[in-house]
């Protein structure tokens, strides 16, 4: 085999084992999906929606008090880990710029960004669960909107650098002081993005399982009360998947595809806003 | 632009040449610092909070007494970190050996091989891998994935790699299928879509003219690749494959599914084990006494310190790319 020949053959080899890798990678994207419709949809009914989870033994059962403590959960999150963060993008993008303060939060905002969620949880445990007494939904809330804070931080300072200066020196160029500039303007312009940034924060937080397991905890009845541990689909779907009933197995496969539809969804529908528009 | 400067007030009358910074300035100004310091200060608090809630562990065992024993008995009260930190570092280290090359083919065919249309779409269903919650990785895991893997794949890789030398022994173990390396092969499935993504785009920096060159002296597309794409920027490969390390290492529920939850060290990978981060996810609720709760809270500060240093030097990596594609642009 000549040298020629040689480099041929090592040019396709390598690239067809690039493409086995990508197909690799939708197998199992596709095996994922395929076993949650498949053990899950034939469990989505009505019930699900008016009946509240079963204890052990119950026949029937639903997920409402889980779907509706992680609704709220997930909305009291980004309730306040949104403006937090906004504000920050805000700092780093307009007011801090180059400032120092400002590199050391964008490089501490990325680290906390992939920082273990389970750290989080035990971290919300000792500064809300032990001194308050009890596991409660709001220390879960507050667990969750630690994990929103850096995603919209992220996307907020990089939505409004997005805003040419050009605007901004127009705005100032007719008298705006800056907080003007950057909240009727630079804020405006950036809007889209920046909903896009919360959205991808609750697509984020809505499976987060870990940080919730000593906060929220679970809770098998209705509640709306956030003083006390709340009812979420992953916590239930971690203790209904690691108990030994098959109605509850078959609720956590239900609820499974429930939240990975809904976080599915979410993620496309931020991809579509995102996509630069030419 | 009609739009903006209706929105704006008219000039103030009395303007002086420079003007002290306006009262709503300084106050929203104050705010958005204020909101910036947060985000240092959570970092802060966390580390001082954790270091707060195992101190006690650390003063009853002392902390290289803690890291470097694995005796782990909550009747006695006797822990020690080293089985959690060994499995932690194993499954990632799994994860990284398969979830790397398959995350650099996905690169390569994204970038070098799909038709133009093809690459959007690949590139989301692959980027979708990772937006799926860890809890259905870790139930598909546990109920499909780990039967099927103890059915087929592990009994070919026993009577295989299980039989050569000096590897051998790596390859043993119950046929159960809730093993280290389950849980290692399912935190590379979570980590390829960050990886590959971030080397996707790394690759994408690369300007024109350089593979145009190359391919104009008659190199074939792999050689590209390999002598000029990625020397380019190797740095941010790398940086890109300690952030899925950085993920591997804290992912929690995948791992507690399937990794077995056994105190126990073993040379052989198919052997259940632990993690620092299934362990604390099991015991927290459960731990009962002062000492037993510190030892699981210092097990998390030891996570927290090493996905830090991992993060962190993930983050250098891209920052240097980044400065180097600045300057070369």
């Amino acid at each position: 085999m000549n040298i020629y020949t040689r480099r041929k053959v090592v040019n396709l080899f390598n690239l067809t084992a690039s493409a086995v890798t990508t197909l690799f990678g939708l197998f199992f994207l596709t095996w994922l999906l395929w076993v949650l419709f498949q053990q899950g949809l034939s469990h989505v009914d009505w019930n699900l929606f008016i009946l509240d989870t079963p204890g052990p033994g119950d026949e029937v059962g639903g997920l409402r008090n889980a779907l509706l403590g992680s609704l709220m959960l997930t909305l009291v999150g980004v309730l306040i880990g949104a403006p937090v963060g906004i504000l920050a993008g805000t700092y780093l993008a307009e007011f801090g710029r180059y400032a120092y303060l400002s590199h050391a939060v964008r490089f501490i905002n990325d680290v906390l960004l992939s920082a273990p969620s389970i750290v989080i949880g035990v971290f919300v445990y000792e500064v809300m669960v032990v001194p308050m007494g009890n596991f409660s939904g709001w220390s879960g809330a507050v667990a969750l909107s630690i994990i929103v804070v850096p995603v919209v931080v992220r996307t907020t300072e990089d939505m409004m650098r997005l805003v040419p200066d050009t605007m901004r020196e127009a705005a100032a160029a007719l008298g705006a002081p800056q907080w003007r500039v950057v909240t009727s303007v630079v804020l405006r312009a950036a809007l889209s993005g920046v909903m896009t940034g919360i959205l991808l924060a609750i697509a984020r937080i809505a499976g987060e399982t870990a940080p919730l397991l000593f906060t929220a905890l679970n809770n098998q009845f209705f509640t709306l009360n956030m003083d006390e541990p709340m009812g979420n689909l992953p916590v239930m779907i971690f203790n209904f998947a690691m108990g030994p009933y098959d109605n509850w197995h078959d609720l956590a496969w239900a609820g499974s595809l429930l939240i990975t539809l809904g976080v599915l969804m979410l993620n496309i529908l931020t991809r579509f806003f995102l996509r630069p528009k030419k | 632009m009609n739009a903006i400067s209706e929105t704006l007030d008219p000039l103030p009358a009395e303007t002086p040449g420079r003007r002290a910074r306006s009262l709503g300035d300084r106050l929203f100004g104050g705010i958005s610092w204020l909101a910036a310091v947060v985000v240092l200060l959570v970092l802060g608090a966390i580390i001082v909070m954790l270091y707060v809630g195992a101190r006690p562990a650390f003063e009853k065992f002392g902390f290289w007494h803690f890291l470097s024993t694995a005796e782990w008995n909550p009747v006695t009260e006797m822990f020690g970190a080293l089985s959690p930190i060994v499995g932690t570092l194993v499954s990632s280290l799994i994860a990284i050996i398969i979830g790397v090359p398959v995350s650099f083919g996905i690169a390569l065919f994204i970038t070098e091989m799909a038709p133009p249309w093809f690459k959007r779409p690949v590139g989301t269903a692959i980027e979708l891998l990772a937006a799926i919650p860890s809890i259905i990785y870790g139930m598909w895991g546990l109920f499909v994935f780990a039967p099927f893997f103890a059915d087929h794949i592990q009994p070919r890789l026993t009577d295989t790699l299980g039989e050569w030398p000096m590897i051998g022994p790596l390859f043993q173990g119950p046929p159960l299928g809730i093993s280290v390396f389950t849980a290692g092969l399912i935190l590379a499935i979570m980590i390829i879509p960050f990886i590959a993504s971030v080397m996707r785009d790394v690759f994408e920096t690369v300007p024109a003219e350089l593979r145009e060159s190359a391919f104009g002296i008659g190199s074939t597309t792999w050689e590209v690749v390999w002598n000029v794409v990625l020397p380019l920027t190797k740095v941010g490969a790398l940086g890109g494959v300690m952030l899925g390390l950085g993920r591997a290492l804290g992912e929690t529920m995948a791992v507690t599914f399937v990794i077995g939850n056994a105190h126990e060290l073993h040379a052989a990978l198919f052997e259940p084990g632990n993690s620092i981060a299934s362990t604390i996810a099991n015991e927290f609720t459960e731990a009962d006494g002062e000492v037993y709760t510190a030892s699981l809270i210092g097990l998390g500060l030891i996570l927290f310190i090493i996905t830090f240093i991992v993060l962190a030097l993930a983050k250098l990596m891209l920052i240097r790319m980044s400065r180097r594609e600045g300057r070369s642009a």
